[in-house]
This record gives C-alpha cells, sequence and structure tokens, in this order.
C-alpha cells in the first residue's frame, strides 16, 4: 500500500504539469474514440441491414435500371417472399450541395418491405391517394424545417424537371441506427411523366428489393435471379442488402482507409506527451532513484515507481477522455448530419479506448525508467548540489 | 537582434530528448493537416486540370454532372453549329458529341468493385484535349467495341489493361490502346465509339457536348444564346469550371473531417508543448532572475519564451511538412461523391499549404507557448535569484 | 568628497515566510558617494543581500526611500526600472549566473541588446570589456568550457560593458578558490580606483572587506 501512495504522492508534485498530461491524454483517447465512431458509422449501413432482404441492381452499373417487367420472372423463383422495387431519384431542394437521399417506392407495399421505418396510418393512408405524396425521415424534416403539410419543390438530375411534393408523414426509427434521412415518394408519381415525356425511361426502375423466406437460402436465390436474366440486356446483379451496403462503403474505402490510419497516429501524439512528461519527471527525480537504491532498492522498484505513476496518469487521462467523447460525439454528429445518418459508439471502442491508454501508459514509462535504471549511485547522487 | 532568434533554438538544443518528443509531436499534427488538405488540394487540380480553358461544355440544365445529363440529337446538333465553334481545316466544328455511361468493375487491388466511366466520344477528342496523348496500343476503331484506357484505369481496374478486356452488357470490350491524360480526371476513363456504346446500352441521347471556342472571350455570347433557346434547356459551362465543380462535395468533405481532425490532434500537441516549456521556465528560473536583473523587462522575457516555443512549433513544421511531402508519390483512388465515378489522385502539395500549415504551427507554438511565457515573465526577480543557492 | 550617487533613506522591509513576518531592514539609511567602495558585511539573515536588491532596483522597501544616480528608484514602475537598470546597474552574482547556452562574447552582449547600439559598435563594447577582464581570447568559449573564476570575469564583463553608474556584487567571491579570488579582487580594485565605478558588494570574506574603502556591517536589519 505504501508503494501506491509513494506513486500517487510523485504525481501530485507537479500538479499542473501532470494535469497537462492528463488532459492532453484524453483530448487524444477522444480523438480516437471519434475516429473510430467515424469509421463505425460508415458501416453502420452494413451492420442494420436486414439479413432477409435481397437487392438486384443492374449488373452494368449503377446509373443502369431494370424494366419492371421483371416482377413475374423473379416472383416465380422458389424462396422468394415478398418483392418490390425502388429507384433513385437523386434531385436537390433548392441547393444541389445539400444532399439528401430521394427513393421511389412502390407505394404503401414498398413501405412494409421495410419494418425498421415506423410511419402512422394517417400518413399511409395519404402516401396512398395521394399520387406526390411523401414521407420524410426526422433528421431531414429538422434540416430543412419542413413541417406536415408543406409543399416542397424537388429539382430532378436524374429525372430532368421540377417536381412537386406535399410532405405527409415523418417517419421515425425503431432503433437508434436507422437512417432518418430518407425522403420517399410513390414511384407512380415519376413513372407517369416519364411515359409522356421520355417514354424510353418508363417503366424502368432502380433496384428490386427481395424479401427471401429464409436468410439462410440468401445465396442460392441471389444465384437464382441472375440466373434468370443472364443472358439479356438487363442482366443482375443480386447481393444481400448487408454486401451490397458493403459495396457502397467500399466506394469510399481510401477514405476510410485513411482515417483508420490517423486514429493510429493520434495514439502517438498521445505517447509523446506522456513520454515526455516521464522523461522530464524521471530526470528530475534521479538524485532521489539514487538515494532509494542507497537504501537497498533495485531497478524493479524503480521501474514499478515510474511505470506505475506513467499508469495512473494515463488511465485517469483515458478515463477523462472517454466522458469528454460523449458530448463531443453529439456535437460532431450534429454537424456532420448530411453525410452520416446515425452517429453512434461502437460498444467496441471502450475496451480499445481502454488498452490504448494502458499501452500508452506502460510505453511512455519504458525510456526513462531505462535512463533511471542505468544510471549509478554516485552519478545520481552527483546532481543533488 | 539575431542573438535574441538564436537564444530559444540553443536551449531547445540543451534539453534533446524533451524537445525531439515535443517536436515530433507537433511534427505528427502538421502532418495530418498539411496531408488532408493535400489530399483535398489534389482532388481539386485533378479535376480542374480536366478542363482545357478554351472549351466549353453544354450539359442539361441543372445536371451538376454528365452522368446525369441528357441532351437529345438534335440539341446536341444545335449546340456544336454555333458559330462560336472554332472549326477544323475542313471546315467541320471542333466539337464532341459524348455519351457518358457507367460500369462496375472490380479492383485490381482487393477486388472491390468501382464505378467506372465509360466515355463514348470520336476521335476529335484528341483534338479538343491536345494534351492527352496515346502511350501504347492504338485509338479504337468507330464502330467497333473497342475501347482505350487512361493510365489510371489501366492500373487500377481488371480488365482495363492493352489487350486485356471488360464484359458489360453482353459484350466484350477490347482494350486496345492505353492514354495519358497527364493526371487529370480523364486518366481514370475508359473512352470508345459513341454510336456504338449508345446502341448497346441501348441510350440513343448524349450527355453533353463539348467544344472549342474560336476565342475564349466568345464564351459569354455562347452561353446566353444558347441558354435562351427554348429547344434547349441546357447550361453552357467553361469546362474547367464544369469539371471544378465536380470536385467541389468530396473536397469539401475531406476538409471538414480533416480539419476537425487536425484541431483536436492540434488540442493533444498544444498541451504537449506547454508541458515542454513550463518545464523550460522552471528549469530557468535563475536564468530569468538574472535577465531581469539586467535589465531584460517582462515583456521581453515574454518574448523570449514565445519565440523559443515557436522554434519548437517551426521544427514541428519542418518535420511535418517533410513527411507529408512524401506523401505526393501516393496516388489514391477514391470515389468522386459528385459523380459516383471512381477518380485517381495523388496528394498534391501547393505554395498555401505550406504557408496554412507554417501558420497552423507557429499557433500551437504560441497557444502552447502563452501561459508558460506569462509565467516567466511574471517570475519575481529576487526570488528566482535565490533559487540559485 | 564627491555627491552621493547611493542614498538610502530611512528604508524599511519585512518579509512573510509561512505567516511569519521578518523584519529584514528596519529604519536604515546609507549613503555612498560617486566612486565609493563599500563592502556590507554580517551575518546570514542581516539583511545585506535585501539591501543590495534595494539599490540594485530588483526589489522595493515597504518604507523609506532610495535614491540611486538622481533617480527615486522606489518610484519607478516594472518597466521604467527594467530600463533604469539597464543604464545605470551591473550586477555580479556568486554563482555567476552566465546563460549555458550563450558564449562569453554572447554572455557579455546580452545587456547590450537592450541599447541602440548598432552590431558594430557592440562588437567593440563587448571586446573592450572583454579585454578588461582579461579574456580577450575566450570570447567563443561556453561558460562549461571555463574555470570559475573566468566564469566571474565574464559576469564582470558582462556588468561593466553597459558602462553602469553602480556596480552591485552579491559574494562575487564566495564560490572561488582562494587564487581566483584574489585575481576576481583584483579586478574589482581596479575598476574602482582606474575607472571610478561605484561598487556596492556583499561579502562574508574579510580579504575581500579589506578591497573596500568603506566596510559597514549589518546586524539584525541595522547598520553599525
Amino acid at each position: 500500500m505504501r508503494v501506491f501512495k509513494l506513486i500517487y504522492m510523485n504525481a501530485l508534485r507537479h500538479k499542473l504539469r501532470t494535469s497537462l498530461t492528463i488532459l492532453g491524454i484524453a483530448v487524444a483517447i477522444m480523438a480516437f474514440g471519434l475516429l473510430r465512431t467515424v469509421v463505425a458509422a460508415w458501416y453502420l449501413g452494413v451492420n442494420q441491414a436486414a439479413p432477409d432482404r435481397l437487392i438486384t441492381r443492374s449488373k452494368n452499373g449503377i446509373t443502369f435500371t431494370l424494366p419492371v417487367a421483371q416482377k413475374q420472372a423473379i416472383e416465380r423463383i422458389p424462396g422468394v417472399a415478398d418483392l418490390t422495387y425502388s429507384a433513385w431519384f437523386g434531385g436537390f431542394y433548392k441547393d444541389p450541395k445539400d444532399f439528401f437521399p430521394q427513393i421511389a417506392v412502390e407505394g404503401v407495399h414498398g413501405l412494409s418491405l421495410y419494418p425498421e421505418f415506423i410511419v402512422d396510418s394517417a400518413a399511409l393512408d395519404a402516401f396512398d391517394k395521394e399520387p406526390n405524396a411523401a414521407i420524410v425521415g426526422k433528421t431531414t424534416m429538422d434540416r430543412f424545417g419542413w413541417k406536415i403539410g408543406d409543399a416542397v419543390r424537388l429539382t430532378g438530375q436524374i429525372y430532368p424537371g421540377d417536381w412537386d411534393f406535399v410532405v405527409r408523414g415523418v417517419y421515425t426509427g425503431r432503433s437508434e441506427a436507422t437512417d432518418l434521412s430518407q425522403f420517399l415518394f410513390n414511384f407512380k408519381y415519376i413513372d407517369q411523366r416519364m411515359q409522356v415525356e421520355m417514354p424510353a425511361r418508363a417503366g424502368q426502375v432502380g433496384w428490386w428489393v427481395i424479401k427471401i423466406d429464409d436468410p439462410a437460402k440468401a445465396a442460392a436465390i441471389s444465384a437464382a435471379v441472375d440466373k434468370e436474366f443472364e443472358n439479356s440486356s438487363d442482366a443482375t446483379l443480386t447481393e444481400t442488402e448487408a454486401a451490397f451496403q458493403q459495396s457502397f462503403v467500399a466506394m469510399a474505402g481510401t477514405i476510410v482507409f485513411s482515417l483508420q490510419v490517423i486514429s493510429f497516429l493520434v495514439i502517438g501524439v498521445i505517447l509523446l506527451v506522456a513520454a515526455n512528461t516521464m522523461a522530464m519527471t524521471a530526470r528530475e527525480r534521479i538524485s532521489e532513484y539514487a538515494v532509494l537504491k542507497t537504501l537497498g532498492f533495485n531497478g524493479k522498484h524503480i521501474l514499478g515507481l515510474i511505470a506505475g505513476e506513467s499508469l495512473l496518469i494515463a488511465c485517469l487521462g483515458g478515463v477523462l477522455g472517454m466522458i469528454f467523447l460523449i458530448p463531443v460525439l453529439h456535437g460532431v454528429g450534429v454537424a456532420l448530419k448530411a453525410w452520416f445518418p446515425a452517429f453512434i459508439i461502437d460498444p467496441k471502442t471502450y475496451p480499445q479506448a481502454a488498452a490504448t491508454a494502458v499501452l500508452v501508459g506502460i510505453l511512455a514509462a519504458v525510456f526513462p525508467s531505462w535512463r533511471a535504471i542505468r544510471v549509478s549511485i554516485v552519478n545520481g547522487l552527483r546532481r543533488i548540489g | 537582434m539575431s542573438l535574441f532568434l538564436t537564444y530559444g533554438l540553443r536551449n531547445l538544443f540543451v534539453r534533446k530528448l524533451t524537445t525531439t518528443m515535443t517536436v515530433l509531436g507537433m511534427g505528427l499534427v502538421v502532418f495530418v493537416f498539411a496531408a488532408v488538405l493535400m489530399l483535398a488540394h489534389g482532388l481539386e487540380e485533378t479535376l480542374v486540370d480536366t478542363g482545357s480553358p478554351d472549351n466549353a461544355i453544354v450539359v442539361r440544365a441543372a445536371a451538376s454532372a454528365e452522368t446525369v445529363s441528357i441532351m437529345s440529337r438534335d440539341q446536341a446538333g444545335v449546340a456544336r453549329t454555333q458559330p462560336e465553334v472554332a472549326l477544323k481545316a475542313d471546315g467541320t466544328p471542333v466539337a464532341t458529341n459524348e455519351l457518358i455511361v457507367m460500369v462496375n468493375l472490380d479492383k485490381r487491388k482487393n477486388g472491390d468493385a468501382g464505378n467506372v466511366i465509360i466515355r463514348g466520344t470520336t476521335p476529335d477528342i484528341f483534338v479538343l484535349r491536345s494534351g492527352i496523348k496515346l502511350t501504347a496500343g492504338r485509338m479504337f476503331t468507330p464502330g467497333t467495341s473497342e475501347i482505350i484506357a487512361g493510365k489510371r484505369a489501366a492500373e487500377n481496374f481488371k480488365g482495363c489493361a492493352l489487350g486485356e478486356h471488360i464484359s458489360s452488357a453482353m459484350r466484350d470490350w477490347n482494350v486496345v490502346g492505353v492514354f495519358d491524360a497527364g493526371g487529370t480526371g480523364f486518366d481514370s476513363e475508359l473512352w470508345g465509339d459513341v454510336e456504338q456504346i449508345q446502341q448497346v446500352f441501348k441510350r440513343p441521347i448524349y450527355s453533353s457536348v463539348t467544344l472549342r471556342l474560336k476565342d475564349a472571350a466568345q464564351f459569354d455570347a455562347l452561353k446566353k444564346r444558347l441558354e435562351a433557346d427554348p429547344r434547349m434547356t441546357v447550361d453552357v459551362k467553361r469546362e474547367r469550371q464544369f469539371y471544378t465543380e465536380q470536385s467541389q462535395a468530396t473536397a469539401t468533405f475531406i476538409r471538414v473531417i480533416g480539419l476537425l481532425v487536425s484541431i483536436i490532434f492540434a488540442v493533444g500537441a498544444v498541451i504537449g508543448a506547454m508541458i515542454t516549456m513550463y518545464a523550460s521556465v522552471s528549469n530557468r528560473t535563475v536564468e530569468i532572475g538574472t535577465l531581469r536583473a539586467i535589465g531584460f523587462s517582462r515583456t521581453r522575457i515574454l518574448g523570449v519564451f514565445l519565440i523559443e516555443s515557436v522554434w519548437l512549433s517551426i521544427l514541428g513544421w519542418v518535420v511535418g511538412v517533410i513527411a507529408a511531402s512524401a506523401m505526393s508519390l501516393v496516388t489514391v483512388s477514391t470515389t468522386n461523391w459528385d459523380t459516383f465515378a471512381e477518380l485517381a489522385f495523388s496528394f498534391a502539395l501547393s505554395p498555401r499549404i505550406l504557408i496554412g500549415s507554417l501558420v497552423f504551427s507557429v499557433v500551437m507554438g504560441l497557444v502552447g507557448g502563452f501561459l508558460p511565457a506569462v509565467r516567466a515573465s511574471r517570475a519575481r526577480i529576487v526570488e528566482s535569484l535565490r533559487e540559485a543557492a | 568628497m564627491a555627491a552621493p550617487v547611493v542614498e538610502v533613506q530611512n528604508v524599511s522591509k519585512q518579509y512573510h515566510r509561512d505567516k511569519v513576518e521578518i523584519r529584514v531592514l528596519s529604519n536604515l539609511s546609507l549613503s555612498i558617494p560617486e566612486g565609493g567602495f563599500v563592502a556590507l558585511m554580517g551575518p546570514s539573515g542581516s539583511g545585506k543581500t535585501t539591501l543590495l536588491n534595494l539599490i540594485a532596483g530588483i526589489d522595493r522597501p515597504d518604507s523609506g526611500q532610495v535614491i540611486v544616480a538622481g533617480t527615486a528608484v522606489h518610484s519607478l514602475g516594472e518597466s521604467q526600472l527594467a530600463k533604469w537598470r539597464t543604464r545605470h546597474i551591473g550586477f555580479i552574482f556568486q554563482f555567476y549566473n552566465l546563460l549555458p547556452v550563450l558564449t562569453a562574447y554572447g554572455n557579455v552582449e546580452l545587456p547590450l541588446l537592450l541599447t541602440k547600439l548598432s552590431s558594430k559598435e557592440r562588437r567593440e563594447h563587448v571586446e573592450t570589456a572583454l579585454n578588461l577582464v582579461g579574456l580577450g581570447d575566450r570570447m567563443k568559449h561556453y561558460p562549461r568550457q571555463l574555470s570559475g573564476g573566468q566564469e566571474q570575469r565574464v559576469a564582470i564583463a558582462r556588468a561593466i560593458v553597459t558602462d553602469p553608474t553602480v556596480i552591485v556584487a552579491d559574494e562575487p567571491t564566495g564560490d572561488l578558490d582562494k587564487q581566483s579570488a584574489t585575481e576576481i579582487l583584483d579586478l574589482l580594485g581596479r575598476l574602482n580606483t582606474e575607472f571610478g565605478k561605484t561598487i556596492v558588494m556583499v561579502t562574508h570574506d574579510p580579504r575581500a572587506a579589506e578591497r573596500a574603502k568603506v566596510v559597514r556591517h549589518l546586524d539584525k536589519g541595522e547598520l553599525n
């Protein structure tokens, strides 16, 4: 117990320096947690994907559409429990820079395949009856300050022209991780206008959403769907929703990778701050260590004293950092709303941050301890004068 | 005066270990800061240089990228026959009607899928974009499913190197040539015959018309007339500006994330500098007392320690910038969110980034050194001198 | 006798150490004429260093007046005081207090950086001062490359380079061996006799005190 008290008292000797070091480590641990959370946010869609949904899209690439006529052929495939389609609208509200996803769905039936979106029955009713009704996620509603009943005009890029909608409902999520940024409306609204203005593009959907009766059969059903259209000009690529989401994450692979690299660089910054403090401390106390040695303490004891103090500081910093993380994540989540639909701490972040703090505590003590142990008693004592 | 400047530096060299660790910490932060800006700058530079100053591009009104632009044959015909368009020796306009399609290809490196642009064009593209050279193989033959590949597309995607082929829309597209577009966005594209691509991909339309102006100054006249034409509903843009705009979403994202991260990192480095400077002040109490006794005012003592701290940050800047400039050898490839197509580009250093990171670093030094310097300047002379005994 | 250059009148000073009040100087007066060489002696804690600090303008009296070179030192503000010290006071410390990162030349040049002299003029002054203390050949040496006596001579050069009105020395021989101490005292004697410098020196050493024209003893904050 004495030893712990000595470590504790030593840490208090330079209150300012110790507090600054703890603060520095806290900031770095917080940055580490923040970066891990941003990376995790990217994979959120993958993790949230339903195991019983498949996505079928054009094998040619994301800008290619599929004919609605494929419906019957897919429905006939064994294991397909339900089927709907969606299309990417790709428009904007006032400013093209303010991105949010707009998706045309197959009316109320389309929504029914997404049980994670919670919509009240009045909204569903309007969605069914009014051709230009829209149901919008809460995040996007708040972002543009829309209220139920508002008329909203979007400018189409993929579907050219101005499109007028009326917001009839807000959807909320069944879990914290549900994407609340989507703007959903009825595919019929755009398709009817396409029939008049661009007949070649009518009856073309973006992708199929297939609900299967048994997730274990996902691979077999995917293969069966793709085989069906293999030799047509509308060849398909079917994969689980998770794999589909993963391919979007992969598109930003470089950026995710950079963030991962940076999250490790921040550990370097903490390590340098902590090691610097421990080096200074050990250097100042060289003569004390010499005195301890004359009393019969050996190198291990001194290592224990330095490493103990280093660990104490690093762990306090780690705990403080995790406490900082919560409000900071909230702030950053608000700032990055346009890019990340949801921003939640990955539970793995806590053990990772704790491990980082311990590691930093140990590493920071290595070099100063080595120096302190190596110095001969005579040399150490000489520094007293 | 130089003694004042070197004094701080000399003191740093006395405490080698502490100085090294602090400088490395600051260097790491400067590295992250500079590398992020270099990434965003590299992306912008790639796209800015994709356009030529004499060229104008005509796309459908409100289309922010060629991938979402649609123009009919008639509209394309009107655009290319405007009087401002430069003519070749045979009297035909220097213009290409182009169709962009995106295909899904696998990356050589990890097999991940990426979206690659196939640009349907005509051989005139080499007249319009004179900087682009075929470096291997030959030009595609119009009327066939031959394609040529930009050098980065050829490097990064399976099936895109000379002699290989990709399969799309029930066709095999043979790569018969590779071109070098000087690090611009075209280097990440595949080019083929526009008529073929219209047929095979069943898109009887164009995405855009790119044309060379007789005189760059006539752009405004052309823009005014075409955009007012009731048959058209198009936007006319300078090619450079058009491609520059396509870097905005991704570049902004990189900058926002990067600055956020850098600022948080900077807090760590500032605290590191603060610890070091506080130690420097407390180790040199007698020195401070002596200087005060000799007649140095409080402000000068403040200055002495701030200069020392700024030296730390300048050393950190040097370390960080050297490390960051090594990054300019690195080419990255990522999806450009303005077009959704894969784009390869390099980290690019610029004088602005050098100066910006220097300012960033010096500010870290000043902030980190300020409180310790204040403590030094507030020290009472008599008490400081007494520490000697 | 010449007019007094240092006038200490009815000065009192006390310190607080952990809530205990310690009276260091009580109602003390001292006058030193131009060209004077005064040694202040007395046991530890007698207040001799405090008196020296008051004369040098690095400490303030609680009451009374300190007039040096015609200036009421106790009434100057911090920054005026700093300027005043540059002009009028040359400091010599027991432990030399040279800056370890600067050469002998750099250390001596230090106070001149506070003046408006050009670098050429500074060079002349520094060289003159170092030659005077007999270290003209050691200009590029760092303090750690010099002996204690040499370090103290560099410190003396630093004290005289600005041609100050008064030189204050706090135990200038306290850390030196006998021979070095003699050299330093010879040097101080020359400064006083040849160059007419006014010197105030605190010392324990009776042999050092012998060199002074006047020796004053302090005891319990009072002169006798």
